[in-house]
Order: C-alpha cells, then structure tokens, then sequence
C-alpha cells in the first residue's frame, strides 16, 4: 500500500475537522484545530521520504555516498510546527478572555455581540 | 441551524473532501520513491555553499525571505498573546504562594537546569551542522529556564525571568533578521542573500549568514517561548478576579442594573 500514508493524512485532516464542527468547548475546538495541522506534518513527511534515505544532513555522511530523503519537506514541516506552536498559543489565549467576558467557553452559547 | 442538520452539512462535506483526497492521493508520486526532483537541487545547493545541514540551508539561505514571513507570524502571535492576557481594569494580581517542593524533584531539576541549557545553546550553535537549528534550540532553552519553576517556585524563576527583557530579545532576533537581510542589499546585492565568505565545510563558521540568520531566529524564538509562558503563568498564578469569585460579565451585569 504505497498511498497508506498519504490516505492517514487525509484522514487525520478530516478527523480534526469533525471535532472542529462538533466541539461544544472552545479549548477542545483549538486541539481540534492542531490536529488538522498535524496532518499536514504527516502529508509533508510522507511526500518527502525515501526508501533507505537518511537525513539530509552531511556533517557525519560523505555527500553522495547514501541516499537522503527530501530536505525541503522538512524544512516546510519545521516552519509549520512553529507558526502551529505561536498561533495554538494565540487562540488559547482569545479562549481565556472568551471565558473571563463571557462566563462560557461553548461556542454555541456566545451568540450575542459585547462592546 | 440545528446540530443534526449541521451534523448533515459536515458528512456531506467531509465525504467530497474524502473523496478529492484520496484521488488526490493516488496521483501523488508513490511513497519512498526516488523521484526527488527540489530535494536534490536543495541538496546540491547546499554543499555548494557549505552548510552541512541541508534543512537550514533551505530555510536560511534557498527560502531566507519566508523564514522572515513566519518569523514575522511567530512575532505577531506573541504579540497578539501579550496584549489579550495582559491584566485588565477589573483584576489584580496577587503574589502566589511558595510551594513545598519534594527534594528529589529538587535535585533532580536543578541538575537537569544547565545541562538543558547547555544543549539548547548547543543546538543553536550547530544549527547549520548538525540536525536543529534556532526553532528547536530555542525552545530548549526557554524550557530549560522553566526548571526552576519545577524545581523551587514561581518566586525564583520570576527573579531570573524579567519579562520585558525576554519581549525585548523576541524583538530584537526578529530586528537582527531583518538587518541581516538588509546587509546583504548594502554589500550589493539582493535582499536576505549572503555576502560572507562560504567558510570551511563542516566547521561552526561554514555557511556564510546561515549560521548568523539562526541565531537571530534562536534568540527570538528563545525570547518569544519566554514570554507566551509567563503570560499564560501569570493567568494561572498571579492574576486575580475584581470581585469574589465574579467574572467580568458579572460585574457589568451588576453595574448595569
């Protein structure tokens, strides 16, 4: 099955979007919305592998002497991982004021607009 | 809407995404094939400028000017956190309490502090020699310096911990970025691209402004990991209702009626 781990990073995406859809509390609505983030760390990684490949990373290899896998995926699943971090944090944080203004951390309930 | 028409709407969405994925995925070229056409540009790119790790040579050197996009988001984020957790109106922040640590956790943690440290600094260094770089190096060592929160208390790491500097390294390894990138139009050139010499390969000053771009990113990322933690401990620990047990919306119901 040589397509299995581009399926599962489907699968993990539209995972993420059910629990985005059914969450009744904002904080397991942001998890939600890691998780549809991680599958693009899978997809990434899955398109950039390389049968016996190694990391491409020279500094122990001789450069040529064994194949390495595709370094610019990485490094898009490197930048992905840190913009996910910061942003998390972000929405983490509108959920507390969320909760503090509010009284209640279920989207359903925050229907009302608030100077 | 109601939650089983919502619940509806959802299947019926996710199924035609399911569907365009997995057609989608069967067109993709097959998994841990040899048909790398960017990964072996990258690669031969990278040893022609001698930086040992390819990764940062993409992100620093072949893609410089979108490492400056997402550092910027990175920036923007922290900001963004720092200005909704900050202490309103209606709230007062109270010293907390010190805490009774186990003494193995004690010892344990504060043997772990400088050896965390000293590798987060580590992979900072390498970061254009060895796998990670400035992202994964400064979160370490943001991390390491929350040891001490484990190991004594809240009390101690705020002591080592001025908040304003760390904003001020967040901003300055996001200013270094962009400075760095300016040197590069004065020496002549374009925006971001390298104008030191390549170096020795595989030594720590290989790489031109790979190993200098990493830093900045190390200090900022560092700083920025800082900062998002004392916030988000701040609201944990220090920050306080107005009121007892009230939250915003009560109070304003109060004063509105």
């Amino acid at each position: 099955m040589s397509v299995l781990p581009y399926l599962a990073a489907g699968w993990i995406f539209l995972v993420g979007c059910y629990g985005l859809a059914t969450s009744r509390n904002l904080i397991h609505a942001v998890g939600c919305l890691s998780v549809c983030q991680s599958s693009t760390y899978v997809l990434l990684l899955a398109v950039g592998y390389r049968r016996g490949g190694t990391a491409p990373v020279f500094a122990d290899i001789t450069p040529g002497s064994r194949p390495v896998v595709d370094p610019v995926v990485q490094a898009l699943a490197l930048t992905d991982v840190v913009v996910g971090a910061t942003v998390t944090a972000l929405l983490l944080a509108l959920v507390i004021q969320t909760a503090k203004r509010h009284g209640t951390v279920d989207p359903d309930e925050l229907s009302e607009l608030r100077g | 809407m109601s939650r089983k028409a919502r619940l509806w709407l959802l299947a019926v969405g996710g199924i035609g995404v399911a569907v365009l994925l997995a057609c989608a995925a069967f067109d993709l070229p097959g998994f841990g094939g040899t048909w790398h056409p960017y990964g072996e540009r990258a690669v031969r790119s990278a040893l022609s400028r001698h930086t040992a790790n390819v990764i940062s040579s993409v992100n620093f050197d072949q893609r410089a000017f979108d490492t400056l996009g997402e550092e910027s988001i990175l920036f923007g984020a922290v900001l963004g956190t720092v200005v909704l957790l900050r202490e309103t109106r209606d709230e007062h922040s109270e010293p907390p309490e010190t805490a009774q640590v186990d003494p193995p956790v004690r010892r344990y943690a504060l043997i772990a502090l400088p050896v965390t440290l000293l590798i987060g600094l580590y992979v900072i260094a390498h970061g254009q020699l060895s796998p990670g770089g400035g992202f994964q190096g400064g979160v370490i060592v943001a991390t390491a310096l929350h040891l001490l929160y484990v190991a004594i208390d809240y009390k101690a790491l705020e002591r080592i911990r001025p908040a304003a500097a760390y904003a001020f390294a967040d901003a300055a390894g996001e200013a270094a970025y962009v400075l760095l990138g300016t040197a590069g139009l004065l020496a002549g050139s374009a925006f971001l691209a390298n104008f030191l010499p390549y170096g020795t390969f595989n030594t720590l000053s290989s790489g031109g402004t790979v190993p200098l771009l990493n830093a900045a990113i190390g200090v900022e990322v560092a700083g920025a990991v800082v900062v998002l933690l004392a916030r988000f401990l701040d609201q944990a620990l220090e920050i306080e209702d107005g009121g007892a047990g009230g939250t915003g919306r009560q109070d304003e119901e109060a004063n509105r009626s």
